[in-house]
C-alpha cells in the first residue's frame, strides 16, 4: 500500500508543480540580489540573505529560510488535506476500502507518503538553491574556503552539508505537525479544500498568537513556535535547546492529531 | 451468501434502512429493486463494511461483517454508486494501482490479469488516454473490470448498467449471466424493472428503507388462473364462453382457466377469429407497484405514463 501511495505521489502533476514553485522563489530572490547586490541588513529579511553575497555556499540555508515560514506549509497542507477527503471526492476511497485496504494501513501509507513529499521537496529545494547560489554568488574568495557561521566562526563545506542535513530533518519533522492536523481534518470532511484551509487557519492563528504579548503563556506550545529553530544549526556551537523542544512539540502534535484522525476514520461511515 | 437480520441504519432522525432480513443464496442472480432513496445503496454499503449498522446482524459467506469484513472482501467484487478512478491516470494504471493496493496481488501476473478483465468488459483495445477522457459507459465498464480483478465469488453491483447504451446493457447482462454460470453469485441493485426481470432469478423490493418483498421471480410471475384472448369477434366469444369470461376490455377478454390450447380450439371451432391468446401472468412491474403501494405521490406521473405506454405496446400481460 505504501508503494502504491508513493507511486500515486510521483504520478501527480500537482506535486511537481508545487515543488517547482517552491524552488522558483529562491531563484527569483537570488537573481534580484545578485544583480542589484542589495542584501537585507543582518536581522531583517530572510535569514542568511546578507551572508550569501560574500559566499553562495550558504544559499541553500537562505532558500530554506524563505520557504519554510509559508510556502512549504501551504504545499504540505494542500497535499495532506487531500489525503482522505480527496479519495472520498473522487470516490476511490470506497474502492480502496473494499479492495480491501485496512483503514489503519491507509492512514499510515498516507502519512509516509506525506513525509516522503516533504523530504523530496526540501531536498530538491536544497539542490536547486545550491546550484543557484554557486551560479549567482560564487563560492567565496579563493584564499578563504570556509563560510562564516551566525556566531562568527568559520564553517567548512562538510560542516555546512552536515548542518543542512540536520536542518532538512528538523524542517521535515516540523511539517509533519501541519500534515497531521490536515490529515485529521481530511477524515472529518469530504472536502479537501476545507481540510487544507482548516489546517492553514490553525497555522495563521498560531503565528498571530505568537506575536501577541498577552498570549505569551501559551507561546511555547504553538505549533509554529519552533519552526525556524533549525537556524541554530548554523551557530557555533549548535544551540540544541530550541531544536530539541521543537521536535518534542511536533511529536506531540503528530501523536494527538493522528490519534484523533485514526479514531475518527475507524468508525466513520464512508458515504462518498 | 449474504444474510442480514433486523439490519437497521439511522442517520440522526432519518431511518435509511429499517429491519431488513436479506437472504442472498449461493449461485443466485439476486436483483434488489426499489426507487431512488429507498435504502438500496445504504444496505449494500453496510454489507461491504463501508457504513456501520445502527443495529442488526450481517453475515457474508458465513462470517460476521464488519468484524471479518477484510477476510470476506477478498473474494467480493463490487461497484458502489458509480465507478471511480483517478482521472489523470489511464484505465490500465488505475487497475494496476487498485490491484497492488490490496492483499493477494501477485506482481508478476498483474499485467496479464488487468488485460484479462479489460478484455472481459469490452475495453481490451483501450489506449493510454487518462480516465477523464473516458465516456460514461467506458467508466462503467472500467468499474466492472475493477470489480472482476480479484476473481470474486460474489459480485455486489449497484446500478451496474447505469450510463450504458442499449448495446452496453446487453453486453453487461451477457457478462453477468456468463459469470453466474461459472459459479459467481450476482447481487445487484437497480431501479430498472426490465433489467432485473431479464437477468435475475430472485428479487427483493425495498420501499422506504424496508425490504417489502423477497421472492423467486418464477413464483411471482406464476399464472394468475386466467387466459387473455384478443379477438376482433370479442362479442361472439363473450356469448360462446358465457360465464367463463371474468372481464372484457374492448377486443380483449380475460377468461377463467389455464388450458390455452383447448380454449383456442373451442374459439376457432366456433369460427371466432383470435389474434392473440396466452396465459395471463403478472408483470414484475405490477408486483412491485402492489407491494410498494401508490402512496408516494412523486411517482404518480411516471406511473401513469407507464400504464399508457403498456396499453400501446399491448403485449404487457401476454409476455
Amino acid at each position: 500500500m505504501i508503494r502504491v501511495e508513493l507511486g500515486k505521489l510521483v504520478r501527480r502533476p500537482r506535486v511537481w508543480v508545487s515543488i517547482g514553485l517552491l524552488c522558483l522563489l529562491p531563484i527569483i530572490v537570488a537573481i534580484f540580489i545578485s544583480t542589484t547586490r542589495i542584501a537585507p541588513p543582518p536581522g531583517q529579511g530572510g535569514a542568511f540573505l546578507s551572508a550569501v553575497l560574500s559566499n553562495g555556499a550558504l544559499y541553500p540555508a537562505a532558500a530554506m529560510a524563505l520557504v519554510v515560514p509559508l510556502f512549504l506549509p501551504v504545499a504540505t497542507a494542500v497535499l495532506a488535506g487531500d489525503a482522505v477527503a480527496g479519495e472520498a471526492t473522487t470516490g476511490t476511497l470506497r474502492y480502496l476500502l473494499i479492495r480491501p485496504v485496512g483503514r489503519t494501513r491507509l492512514l499510515v501509507a498516507k502519512l509516509v507518503t506525506l513525509t516522503a513529499f516533504v523530504l523530496m521537496a526540501v531536498v530538491i529545494l536544497l539542490l536547486t538553491s545550491f546550484v543557484t547560489g554557486e551560479l549567482a554568488f560564487g563560492s567565496g574568495t579563493p584564499g578563504q574556503p570556509g563560510v562564516t557561521s551566525l556566531s562568527g566562526t568559520t564553517l567548512t563545506p562538510t560542516d555546512i552539508a552536515l548542518r543542512l542535513t540536520g536542518s532538512l530533518l528538523f524542517v521535515t519533522v516540523s511539517m509533519l505537525g501541519v500534515a497531521a492536523i490536515a490529515v485529521f481534518l481530511s477524515t472529518v470532511t469530504d472536502s479537501p479544500l476545507g481540510a487544507t484551509l482548516g489546517a492553514l487557519a490553525v497555522l495563521v492563528g498560531s503565528e498571530l498568537l505568537a506575536t501577541l504579548g498577552a498570549a505569551g503563556s501559551i507561546a511555547p506550545y504553538l505549533p509554529t513556535r519552533y519552526w525556524l529553530a533549525w537556524v541554530d544549526f548554523f551557530r557555533q556551537p549548535i544551540l540544541w535547546r530550541d531544536i530539541e523542544r521543537g521536535i518534542g512539540l511536533q511529536v506531540v502534535y503528530v501523536l494527538v492529531f493522528l490519534g484523533a484522525a485514526w479514531a475518527n476514520f475507524m468508525t466513520k461511515d464512508v458515504k462518498s | 451468501m449474504i444474510r442480514t437480520e433486523g439490519l437497521t441504519k439511522r442517520y440522526g432522525p432519518v431511518t435509511a434502512v429499517s429491519g431488513v432480513d436479506l437472504d442472498v443464496r449461493e449461485g443466485d442472480r439476486y436483483g434488489l429493486l426499489g426507487p431512488n432513496g429507498s435504502g438500496k445503496t445504504t444496505l449494500l454499503r453496510m454489507v461491504l463494511g463501508l457504513v456501520f449498522a445502527t443495529s442488526g446482524r450481517i453475515e457474508v459467506m458465513g462470517l460476521p461483517v464488519p468484524r471479518h469484513a477484510k477476510r470476506v472482501l477478498r473474494s467480493i467484487g463490487a461497484l458502489v454508486e458509480g465507478p471511480a478512478a483517478y482521472p489523470h491516470l489511464s484505465g490500465r494504471t488505475n487497475l494496476a494501482l487498485l490491484d497492488a493496493a490490496g492483499p493477494g496481488s501477485v506482481r508478476r501476473t498483474r499485467k496479464r490479469r488487468v488485460d484479462e478483465v479489460l478484455d472481459r468488459v469490452g475495453l481490451g483495445g483501450i489506449d493510454a488516454r487518462p480516465v477523464k477522457a473516458y465516456s460514461l459507459g467506458m467508466r462503467q465498464r472500467l468499474g466492472l473490470a475493477g470489480a472482476l480483478l480479484c476473481r470474486p465469488t460474489l459480485l455486489i453491483l449497484d446500478e451496474p448498467t447505469n450510463g450504458l447504451d442499449p448495446r452496453g446493457i446487453h453486453d453487461i447482462r451477457d457478462l453477468l449471466s456468463e459469470l453466474n454460470d461459472e459459479g459467481v453469485t450476482v447481487f445487484l441493485s437497480s431501479h430498472l424493472l426490465p433489467e432485473v426481470e431479464l437477468l435475475c432469478t430472485r428479487v427483493g423490493v425495498m420501499d422506504a428503507g424496508r425490504l417489502v418483498l423477497q421472492e423467486e421471480i418464477a413464483a411471482l410471475r406464476a399464472p394468475t388462473g386466467r387466459i387473455v384472448v384478443d379477438s376482433p369477434d370479442a362479442g361472439h366469444a363473450l356469448a360462446l364462453l358465457d360465464g367463463l369470461v371474468a372481464e372484457r376490455d374492448g377486443d380483449r377478454l380475460f377468461v377463467r382457466g389455464t388450458d390455452v390450447a383447448r380454449l383456442n380450439a373451442r374459439l376457432v371451432g366456433a369460427d371466432i377469429r383470435v389474434t392473440q391468446i396466452a396465459v395471463e401472468r403478472r408483470t414484475l412491474e405490477q408486483v412491485v407497484l402492489e407491494v410498494t403501494g401508490s402512496g408516494a405521490d412523486r411517482v404518480d406521473r411516471a406511473d401513469h405514463v407507464d400504464r399508457v405506454d403498456r396499453v400501446d405496446r399491448m403485449p404487457g400481460s401476454l409476455r
